[in-house]
Formats: structure tokens, sequence, C-alpha cells
């Protein structure tokens, strides 16, 4: 497959060079839908990196970001030894695996809250006339590659938790470790597919969409027994943020729950996030349809 | 074969106006208005309208972009909403304002990966690929940027992207819009010669219309959302009674200037006349006539303006 180098891309302005294409660059069979995909991920990595500074620059805040959400949290563990029954380790466990779910989420789809942009610009028609899935050319097309630094932060950050925490390595551990947050960016994800089409095609509704997404983050951060009465229960189970990280973690910790839940629950994550992409798909497909009968 | 078939199609479109501090009224507003079209393959089609008219709208609902509030409509024998990616593999667009490529890479990046997403094998997609690049001197900008590319150049390469999967029917909207003379007729002349091969189908909206006149033997001029014209441009000249001007100068003011049937005196300014013409009135007799008076020094013939024919379409 022909990939200009990396070098060619970041090429100075103006730079004039005529290279013939070579056959051999494409003598090769049309390729599978992953193929494709793959190669519009790597152009778009291309493509960003060939703003050098703005790309480290955007890296480096997207890992101050983390930090200043991570310092929140140890600041308040230097008042109190312990936050509703929870040490700082265990804390930063429930914080780690949210965090990074919500990461991969928004490395994936946090761009999803462009859609007004895409509509002006006309990206969302030139994706429409390509023989491809709409939402995952619009996806890729857009994806925030520099977001890929605090995935790597709040990987950091769980393993030491996990580490600090006395998290036993057992098989079922290890795969809750990692289904957790895969879970977890699959939930956000729908969440913020979901809430930027209603915000979009139907009401400006930025606060509701925030209030999911960003909110529902901070929710999933911190041992849901900090939290009381009617809040904890519609967010928690009501939206079901609890599943997102603090009923695993509570597995890995081998704690019963506080609030008298059973354990099994920590196990539900995957479940919550196929019913959550079920109806993120469901509000998207209406979106697009929307979109195609009114032009707007 | 018909590769393009609308029956009845329409669009319409609802806007609020503000009537009043709170009080919002819905209205209905139809963007197209029973359009029937037919387009066979090979057809070179231009598709005019004042703005608003309704052309890219219908350009939309040929591509699977938006869906019709009524009527039908069949592209390469497909339905465009429903069969949206089946559809997107047999037709090419190009929207004169908006952007196919990759902004941030090279000119050759989006061809690559224009190859990946249409699947198009090795073989065609470099044989067609050289084929534009000779056409469009490509060669010196491949591998510049698209946001460094001048707006001709740029088009060139969005004409390129479109047409690297084959397509039956290449769409056009405004695809000169904003380009400098040169880089408009290289545009032009692409497209006569992809027109004059034959198999492929472009449909094409202007607003410029020496592209109409130099590249579409067929013209349907849409207003408010209805066809108003469907036929050729001698056809358009005669139903709007476009007239041919003859302007003759005298040595010496004629006494009495000639008086024919469908010919019209329009100026008589010292030893010049200007005379217009009817469809119907035949040039030779009027310069005969002229001749015979005398005193003749010089003659032109003016045939009429598409932009005059036009513009008196649009106003009624």
């Amino acid at each position: 497959m022909a990939e200009p180098s990396a070098a060619t891309a970041a090429a100075p302005a103006g730079a004039d060079r005529t290279v013939p294409v070579t056959t051999a660059d494409v003598a090769d069979a049309p390729a599978s839908t992953a193929a494709i995909y793959r190669a519009l991920l790597r152009a778009q990595v291309r493509a960003q990196a060939s703003y050098r500074a703005s790309f480290a620059l955007d890296l480096a805040s997207n890992v101050i970001f983390l930090g200043a959400d991570l310092l929140t949290v140890l600041v308040l563990f230097h008042q109190v030894p312990a936050l509703a029954g929870f040490t700082l380790a265990e804390s930063l466990l429930v914080f780690g695996l949210a965090a990074l779910g919500f990461a991969l989420a928004d490395l994936a789809v946090g761009n999803i809250e462009r859609m007004k942009q895409h509509v002006r610009t006309g990206l969302l028609d030139a994706v429409l006339i390509r023989p491809l899935g709409v939402l995952s050319q619009l996806l890729v097309l857009d994806l925030g590659v520099r977001r890929v630094g605090r995935v790597i932060t709040s990987t950091a950050v769980l393993a030491v938790a996990a580490y600090q925490a006395g998290v036993r390595p057992t098989p079922a551990n290890l795969l809750l470790l990692v289904v957790t947050p895969l879970a977890g960016a699959v939930f956000f994800g729908s969440v913020f597919v979901a809430t930027a089409t209603v915000a979009f095609w139907w009401v400006e509704s930025g606060e509701l969409s925030a209030a999911l997404t960003y909110g529902g983050r901070d929710f999933t951060s911190y041992p849901m027994t900090v939290y009381g009465g009617w809040f904890r229960h519609l967010m928690a189970f009501g939206l079901g943020f609890g599943l997102v990280a603090y009923y695993p973690a509570l597995i890995l910790l081998g704690r019963p729950d506080p609030i008298g839940a059973p354990a099994w629950l920590g196990w539900c994550g995957p479940l919550l996030a196929l019913a959550a992409a079920a109806l993120a798909a469901l509000v998207w497909r209406t979106g697009v349809r929307h979109y195609r009968s009114t032009g707007s | 074969m018909n590769v393009i078939e609308t029956r009845e199609l329409r669009k319409e479109f609802s806007v609020r106006v503000r009537r009043g501090l709170l009080r919002r009224e819905r209205r209905t507003v139809a963007a197209v208005d029973g359009v029937d079209l037919t387009v066979q393959r090979g057809e070179l089609l231009g598709y005019l309208g004042p703005n608003g008219a309704g052309k890219s709208t219908t350009l939309k609902m040929l591509t699977g972009v938006l869906h019709p509030s009524g009527g039908r409509v069949t592209v390469c024998g497909l339905t465009p909403v429903p069969q949206r990616i089946q559809l997107a593999r047999r037709i090419g667009v190009v929207f004169g304002q908006r952007s196919q490529l990759w902004w941030d890479l090279p000119l050759r990046d989006s061809f690559e990966l224009l190859r990946h997403i249409y699947r198009v094998p090795g073989g065609e997609h470099a044989a067609r690929l050289r084929r534009c690049r000779d056409l469009l001197d490509l060669d010196e900008f491949l591998d510049t940027p698209v946001r460094q590319l001048s707006l001709g150049q740029r088009m060139r390469g969005e004409l390129t992207a479109a047409l690297l999967h084959g397509p039956q029917i290449l769409f056009l909207d405004e695809p000169t819009i904003g380009l400098d003379v040169v880089s408009k007729q290289a545009v032009r002349g692409f497209l006569a010669e992809l027109g004059e091969r034959g198999d492929t189908t472009i449909v094409l909206t202007t607003h410029d219309l020496a592209d109409i006149e130099r590249l579409c033997r067929r013209i349907v001029v849409i207003d408010h959302g209805r066809v108003v014209h469907d036929g050729g441009i001698d056809a358009l000249h005669a139903r709007y009674g476009s007239q041919r001007r003859v302007v003759v100068d005298f040595d010496v003011a004629p006494a009495a200037p000639p008086v024919l049937p469908g010919v019209h005196l329009e100026s008589a300014t010292g030893p010049r006349l200007v005379f217009t013409l009817d469809g119907s009135a035949s040039v030779g007799t009027l310069v005969s006539a002229l001749t015979a008076l005398g005193g003749l020094r010089d003659l032109s013939v003016a045939e009429p303006e598409i932009e005059e024919v036009i513009a008196r379409l649009y106003r009624h």
C-alpha cells in the first residue's frame, strides 16, 4: 500500500518535488473494511502530526488535564485518611478505571461534539456520498489523536493504584481490569454520541450533554459512598454509572458493597455498554434520517 | 438507457417564521416542486437556475444525501437514499465550494485514501490517475498539502478524486466557481473530453454560462423548484425570442431604411443603423435590401447571448 513517509507528510510549505507513482505501490487488491479504516486512521495521525508544535502542546496539555483531576483526589486525601471508607489507593483504583474508560471514549468519539461544524463545512455531505458508514467515517476523519496522552496517563494511574491497593493478580481480576475500562469506553462513547446527536438536531442542550458526559465521569471517579440519597441512586443505577468503575473496583478489592448491592453487579459493565451502544445507535440513525429529510 | 429518472420529485423544507415577540409559525417551502427529469447514459446536462431555485437540493436528492419529500427518483437503477452505499460506488460528486480532499495531507495521499475507500483495484486506479495527471497537469502539485493549493489546483484535484473509482455519473455543483480564466478553461476542456468519450454521464450546475455554451447540448432550467425549460440551447433561443442584431454603417445616413417582416429598426444615430431580427427573419434578405441602398461601409451581425436569454427566462 502506498504510504508516503511521515517526513513527506510533514514537509515544509511549498515543497515542490515530483515523485512518480510507482506501479509496485498500487498492484495490491482492494482492501477489507478494517484495512480501509486503518488507512484512514494512519492518514489522520499523519495529518495531525504535520503540525508538530501544536501536536506536542496538545499532547502535553492532555496529560496536564488528567493531572489536575488527579490532584483533586490527592489533596482530598491529604486532609482525610479515608473517604467514605475508602483509602487513597482504593479511591485511585475507582478513579483510574473511570478515567481510562473516559479517556478511551474521548479519544475515539469525543469530537462528535463538532457535529454542527461537520454540517456547515459539508463534511457530513461528503461522508454521505462515500460507500462507508456515516458515523464511523466522521469519527475517524475527525479523530483527536492528541487525546492518546490521556489514555497513557490514565493507564499508568490505574496500574499504580491496582498495585498499591493490593489487587490480587488472579485471572478473573486481570480480566476485569481489562474489560472494565473497555466497557466504560463504550458506555461513555455512547453517551457522547447520543447527547451530541440530540443536542445538534433537536435542542440546544449543551448543558445536558456536559452533565451526562463530564458529570458522569466525575461521578464515577469517586467511590459511590461519598454521594448520598436519590442522587446516588439516579446516577449509579438509573443511568448506570455505578457499573462503570465502582462495582468492578469492589470485586477487585474483594470488598462487599457498603450500600448492600450484590457483588456480581461488578461484572455487568459490558451488558450496560451494549445497551447504551444500542440506544446511541438508534438515536444516531434517527438523527441522520432527520438531517436527510430537513437538510439541517 | 436512462441513468437518471425522476417523476414529480419534490423536496419541502419547513421554516420557522417569526410572528411577533414569541410566536413562531412553521411554514412549508417547496425547494423542488415536481421535477421530471430523464437523463440518458453519456449525456452532458447543464442544470441551470438562479440562486435558491432548487439546483443543489435536486443534486443532493440524486446523490442520496437528502431524502425526497415526494415523487420518485432512480439513479443508475437504484433508489438513492436506501441504496446509498451501492450508489456511492457508481457516482462521483464535486461540490464546488466543499472539499473531498484531506486538507493537511499531500494531494497524492487523498487519491490513495480514496482508492481504499472505494476499493478500486490497483491497476484501474493507476490508469485513471495517470490519465488525470496528464489531462489536468497534476504533477507539479501532487506532493503539496491540499491546504496550500490554489483554488484552481484544488479543483483539478477534486475532479480527479471524483473520477478515480470510474463513476457512471459525475455530478458537479458549480465546478468553476471562483476559478480564474485559465483554470476554468482547463476544467471545461477536461469535462468536454470526458463527455465526448460518452461513457460518463455528466450533470453540471453552474452560474457560468460559458460553461454551458462550451459543454452542454442539453440544458434544463429550473426556477422556483420547477423545470421551465428542457432542451437544447437552440430551442431556448427560439422559444424565448432571442433576437439577432445587425449593425450597419453607411457613408451618409440613408433617407428610407428598408422595411421587412420580422425586422425592427432599433436605433438610427447618424450614419449608423441598428436592426433587431426575430427568429424567423433572414439576415440575407436584410443585407440585400441594405446593399441596394448604396453607400454601405460596414456591417456586423451579433448572435444572441445566452446570458440575455437566461436573464429573460428568470424574469418570467
